[in-house]
């Protein structure tokens, strides 16, 4: 036992010391904050610059009735201004110019005149605002051919949206305020970061052990601990370089997040405040978000499982991990080189590339039957299974798959410990699954 | 007193008998040569020894009595195949090797110490393993093989890959563990550094053991009465040695020296030979011929192998 101990604290100090491991654990939260919230806050900021926009109304119909926005300002100008500014629109005061022609009405189109690309913001508020004024217009024009005089206010009223609010009954009766999205998305990713560690860290520890056996350390080593004291070592230790990596990430995002929220709590608060103003003056838009989203969403996470998802993640996380990096640790052990190694590896690793690629059926159908066998086969319920739990699974269902994986974790060992013992010490000879299946027979 | 016995030791791997009734026993404070050609069934020995497979039948004894899992870190063994990790540090290299023996960090950083001030190799400790010459990972490695202070060491090929400095420095410090009270096991090719360091052997040919015992007396089993004989005698002396039931293997002419080697049809007592000869010639010097090791070596793994040749 001292003597696994030992191994599994060179596997993982060896492995957490690495500059390449160190970069990663710290740079990845950044990029993912940088990624995600990022353009998001940037999307949010305002523009503040102070622009005044000349406008040229060929129709005379809409020039002066421009309102001007916080740092906008629209400026109506005559035929004569507007033809000596175009020769020269850099030495003008004007950000832009916008040019109605006299039959707007009829093509729908117009010009906004500038020296430099308009941003997006402009065009998209000078574009919208001409585009009510046209519009508001153009139904005066039929409210009056119609006759009928409250026509707009009845149009309005037809206007129909509907809010989907999914309910789940549980067994006592009680509604819960369920979200069929958030508990995809947290299945997803749970089952996503599950198959990327075990399969980044099941062929870590792949190559551990070719390079033990490749170095020819092994045979000194073994001349000291039992084989099966050095596979656990390695794995076990690897698994925690794994454990430590998911803490980390998960810890330093959660941080940033805050951290940015934090730094960005007056703006948001500014935002909502603008964009709740904004629904009340257009009723249009008051259907859409009858709640702050945010909140929402915070709340729907909270009706989630919490303790019953994490304390599953981390099982399967782990069962995952073992039961593929045992078979991989025994692959390294078979081969002499890295050609072969891949050509062994992908047996092994098939149930595992199939898990994701049934990922998104069992996202989409969390009951069927697919999702049923998958999640009980343990070598892809550690996937499979996490897809399934953030949508609420039957408890017998949950402690068969994780009784199945427990079972299938023992005998995987004993399967890899077996080809590990004899693998380790064959050179030479290049190995097929014959080859393999006769090791388990051997008496070591 | 014999530290190391084996009896009637069977290893079979699947279709192939690995070391058939091998029985061998090493006394305490020797040099034990054991030989035998490429795939003879050496290495299985030893890795049975170490305790990495176990035999199929048979018994392996140490310190008289059967032996246990503990008694891995009584002994050092140095394989033939050895390697070190290339991207560790070789001093935090050697203490994890040195802890997985058995040591205590303290016991194992104190006898590194020791032993890199003895071969003046402090300054590797903080290098990465792949920045040393093959060479100098041997050394390292022997460090390692002996640090936990073995009653038992078992070297596999220990000179392959040295220089004649460094096999000559590593010799003496054989010899000198074995003054010290250490048991050893060796296992070579080389059979002039057989006859050097060893004092008994063992060789074992296609998974059996075919000879056993001390250098002096194998050799002494394996002569074939072929003499050596150098005269001064002014005529050609062969044709004395042509007839009268002796058999010509070699003569040469140096000056007026003649040297004759021949091999006796019938037995005949080396003093009533030597009477005989001086009869005839003057003798300026004579001399049984003692086969080496080497010569041992092939004749026996021939005569054992008629068909195959074997690969010393």
């Amino acid at each position: 036992m001292h003597k696994s101990f030992l191994i599994l604290k060179r596997e993982y100090l060896t492995r957490v010391r690495k500059k390449s491991f160190i970069i990663l654990t710290l740079l990845v939260p950044f990029l993912f904050a940088g990624f995600t919230i990022l353009p998001a806050w940037l999307a949010m900021q305002d523009d503040e610059e102070e622009r005044t926009i000349g406008v040229y109304d060929a129709t005379n119909q809409f020039g002066q009735r421009f309102e001007n926005t916080e740092f906008t300002n629209f400026e109506a100008i005559p035929k004569a201004e507007f033809e000596s500014i175009q020769q020269d629109i850099k030495s003008s005061k004007y950000y832009a110019v916008l040019y109605i022609p006299e039959d707007i009405l009829n093509t729908n189109r117009a010009r906004l005149l500038s020296d430099k690309q308009v941003t997006f913001d402009i065009k998209n508020m000078v574009g919208g605002k001409l585009e009510n004024l046209v519009e508001s217009d153009k139904k005066a024009v039929i409210i009056d051919q119609s006759g009928i005089p409250d026509l707009e206010e009845k149009l309005q009223a037809a206007r129909t949206r509907i809010e989907l609010e999914t309910i789940k009954v549980d067994e006592k009766g009680g509604a819960v305020k369920s979200s069929t999205e958030i508990a995809m998305a947290v299945g997803y990713a749970a089952g996503f970061i599950i198959y990327m560690f075990v399969f980044i860290y099941g062929a870590m520890v792949m190559r551990g052990v070719m390079e033990e056996k490749t170095s020819r350390i092994v045979e000194v080593i073994i001349s000291s601990v039992k084989p099966t004291q050095l596979m656990f070592g390695k794995i076990v230790g690897i698994g925690l370089v794994g454990l430590t990596q998911l803490v980390f990430w998960l810890v330093l995002i959660f941080l940033i997040v805050t951290g940015l929220q934090v730094f960005l709590a007056p703006d948001q608060a500014e935002f909502i405040q603008q964009s709740q103003s904004m629904m009340a003056a257009n009723p249009q838009l008051q259907g859409a978000a009858q709640e702050n989203a945010v909140l929402n969403i915070i709340d729907l996470v909270g009706n989630l499982n919490i303790p019953l998802i994490l304390t599953s993640f981390l099982f399967y996380f782990l069962g995952g991990f073992l039961i593929y990096s045992s078979l991989m640790g025994a692959v390294g052990a078979a081969v002499d080189h890295e050609e072969e190694a891949q050509q062994l590896m992908l047996p092994v690793t098939i149930p595992l590339i199939f898990s994701i690629i049934i990922l998104f059926p069992v996202v989409k159908n969390p009951e069927g039957a697919l999702a049923f066998w998958a999640s009980m086969v343990p070598f892809t319920s550690p996937v499979i299974m996490m897809v399934r739990v953030p949508y609420g699974v039957p408890l017998w269902e949950l402690l068969l798959s994780m009784g199945i994986l427990i079972a299938s974790i023992y005998g995987t060992i004993w399967v890899a410990g077996k080809i590990y013992r004899t693998g380790i010490l064959m050179y030479g000879k290049k190995v097929n699954f014959k080859e393999i299946v006769k090791w388990l027979f051997y008496h070591n | 007193m014999e530290i190391f016995k084996a009896t009637n030791v069977v290893k079979d791997y699947a279709g192939h008998r690995a070391l058939d009734q091998v029985s061998l026993a090493v006394k305490e404070q020797s040099i034990f040569g054991l030989l035998g050609p490429n795939g003879a069934g050496k290495t299985t020995l030893i890795r049975i020894i170490n305790k990495i497979t176990a035999p199929d039948q048979g018994e392996i004894e140490l310190f008289g009595r059967k032996l246990k899992a503990s008694d891995i870190q009584h002994i050092g063994y140095l394989p033939e195949e050895r390697g070190l990790y290339k991207k560790m540090k070789v001093g935090e290299q050697a203490l994890y090797l040195a802890q997985l023996k058995g040591l205590s960090r303290h016991d194992a950083l104190k006898g590194l110490r020791y032993w890199f001030e003895k071969f003046e190799i402090q300054p590797w400790w903080n290098k990465k393993v792949e920045e040393l010459s093959k060479g100098m990972q041997q050394k390292i490695q022997f460090v390692i093989t002996v640090v936990h202070k073995p009653k038992l060491l078992i070297f596999d090929e220990p000179f392959s890959g040295f220089d004649p400095i460094n096999a000559n420095l590593l010799k003496n410090e054989i010899l000198n563990l074995k003054e010290q009270g250490a048991t050893i096991i060796f296992s070579t090719h080389n059979m002039a550094s057989v006859e050097e360091v060893c004092d008994h052997i063992a060789l074992i040919n296609q998974s059996k053991k075919i000879l056993d015992g001390q250098i002096d007396a194998i050799k002494e089993q394996y002569k074939q009465d072929i003499y050596e004989v150098e005269t001064s005698a002014a005529h050609d002396v062969t044709a004395e040695f042509s007839r009268n039931g002796f058999q010509l293997i070699d003569y040469q002419l140096k000056g007026q020296t003649q040297r004759v080697k021949f091999q006796l049809v019938e037995e005949t007592p080396t003093n009533v030979l030597l009477q005989n000869l001086m009869a005839k010639m003057e003798i300026r010097s004579f001399r049984e011929v003692i086969p080496s090791m080497n010569e041992v070596f092939i004749q026996v793994v021939e005569q054992a192998n008629p068909k195959k040749q074997a690969h010393a």
